[in-house]
């Protein structure tokens, strides 16, 4: 399946298997980013790792510092290789930018479940698609 | 977006790789939210002082940034972890890192505020001025309350747009997203400062628009409305209210409601030690803390977090010695989000009044929360 006609939001190429959620993220209150996990018990990807992930959200919550987070997970290797956004917010954009993580919107009115979880996709920001292969 | 010819030289790395990483950030944000061009801003005001906020990671990188990035606008800063005056038992590597950090907003050419209360230790400027400013609290205040522009910034745009004093034109500096589609609606009367952060915490949930128009609320006071914008600013995207306004759809906050956020953020009944604090207290706080532990003594340890401008402003007109001879203790510079003053392995639960501190208590600090109002908290914990 390939999604294209997707927003450039930072530019590059990132691939791994898709980390889905329907849930929004605090990256300061509920990453941990010297291991890389969720930490947070109510969120529905608790002790999921986003380490070499694409990972698909909504978008992320909270604190403003939730970008230094996001900086973080890179340097201690435990970085999505790439970011999917229904909806992409300024902590998100301006902690992959300086994090040099692709990131990109999926398209106007297709919604976050049409992306399975475990599937091995390639996000390529700068055409603007997202390619997910079917094991 | 559309890049001037010096602003396409600075991405492109001409200047320096510093200000070519500030632009970068820009132009994400911008592509973001669909900017199309850049604009100035008169003001910075940056999160991402306290150590245990942004770790080592981010610790390393102000440290090179700063080496050759300057301030263009005026800049001011967000609490930092400690009071330098009562380091007590933080541990020396902590001081050691949070120092680092400090030099580096400096070097920078930041003023060393250490304070999430811009709105009130500095000078405001005229109403529609552009500024960024990346603590929500002040953001959401600034916007709703001040009729500043600015958007939910976040650390790393705000610093952006200190080094370069430009920001994204877009979101809530434009007037069509100032305008709320939403109104939340309320069905009882508010008693308390802790009422309106909940209604904070859920409009903020339950709006993912950059707006929210609140109806059944004309003003507010200093605490009640630094609760509100506080619990806006934690809890989602949205980063401005406005008193009532034309919206379509209807959301209601009834008791019901109410008592949902409550049971999410107020983990335990009781707790050995309270703090107030988040935002750091003002002098309508202060004032307020004073006379209602006027004669009486708090019965468990209390810290007070304000910043040092305020609390030199309260010594000088005897405010602070008041406090103090409650046994309350002055915390200045940090505040109570993730502040290391409080550690899970010396304290099981606190009490707090602040919805945004509950829930950085709760979810970072990993200890259990007693929210209660001030009067409450005065009431039961003093004598």
């Amino acid at each position: 399946m390939i999604i294209s006609n997707c927003r450039r939001i930072v530019g590059g190429t990132g691939e791994g298997k898709t980390l889905v959620t329907m849930q929004p993220i605090n990256f300061l209150a509920m990453v941990n980013a010297k291991t890389g996990t969720i930490t947070d018990p109510l969120h529905e990807l608790h002790d999921k790792s986003l380490k070499g992930s694409v990972l698909i959200l909504p978008y992320a919550i909270g604190s403003s510092v939730g970008a230094y987070a996001i900086y973080s997970l890179k340097e201690y290797g435990n970085a999505p290789s790439a970011v999917v956004c229904s909806k992409v917010d300024i902590t998100t954009a301006s902690g992959c930018a300086l994090a040099e993580i692709p990131v990109v919107d999926l398209p106007d009115g297709t919604p976050i479940s049409i992306l399975k979880q475990g599937l091995k996709a390639r996000v390529e920001a700068d055409a603007r698609r997202i390619v997910v292969e079917f094991s | 977006m559309e890049l001037a010819r010096d602003e396409e030289k600075a991405l492109d790395g001409k200047y320096d790789e510093a200000l070519a990483s500030a632009y970068r950030i820009l132009v994400a944000i911008g592509e973001a939210t669909d900017a199309q061009k850049l604009v100035p801003v008169k003001w910075a005001h940056i999160s991402g002082v306290n150590y245990n906020t942004i770790g080592d990671g981010g610790m390393r990188f102000l440290e090179k940034f700063s080496t050759t990035a300057k301030v263009a606008v005026k800049t001011t800063i967000n609490p930092m972890g400690y009071d330098r005056s009562k380091p007590e038992d933080i541990s020396p590597s902590f001081q050691e890192r949070q120092e680092n950090i400090a030099s580096s907003y400096e070097r920078m050419g930041a003023t060393a505020s250490f304070t999430c209360t811009p709105y009130e230790v500095f000078d405001l400027p005229q109403k529609g001025t552009a500024v960024s400013f990346a603590e929500s609290n002040a953001a959401v205040f600034s916007n709703s309350l001040l009729g500043l522009k600015t958007n939910k910034e976040s650390a790393l745009s705000a610093l952006a747009s200190s080094v370069t004093g430009k920001t994204p034109l877009s979101d809530l500096r434009l007037e069509e997203a100032r305008s709320p589609k939403i109104s939340i609606e309320t069905d009882f009367d508010f008693r308390t400062e802790l009422d309106y952060g909940l209604l904070g915490y859920f409009a903020g949930k339950s709006v993912k628009d950059s707006c929210v128009a609140l109806n059944s609320i004309s003003r507010l006071d200093t605490i009640q409305a630094k609760a509100l914008c506080a619990a806006i600013g934690t809890s989602g995207s949205c980063g401005m209210f406005t008193f009532g306004g034309k919206s379509k759809e209807k959301i209601l906050f009834g008791k019901k409601e109410a008592q949902s956020v409550m049971d999410e953020l107020s983990t335990a009944d009781d707790a050995d030690i309270i703090t107030l604090g988040s935002p750091q207290l003002g002098m309508n706080e202060l004032g307020l803390l004073a006379k209602l532990t006027e004669f009486k003594k708090f019965t468990k340890r209390c810290i007070v977090f304000c910043s040092r401008a305020i609390y030199n402003d309260a010594i000088k007109i005897g405010l602070a010695s008041k406090i103090e001879k409650s046994g309350a203790d002055f915390r200045c510079d940090s505040c109570t989000c993730l502040t290391p003053y409080v550690t899970k392995d010396k304290y099981d639960a606190v009490i707090t009044n602040s919805v945004k501190g509950a829930y950085y208590l709760s979810k970072s600090n990993k200890v259990k929360v007693a929210l209660k109002d001030i009067k409450t908290i005065a009431e039961e914990y003093t004598q």
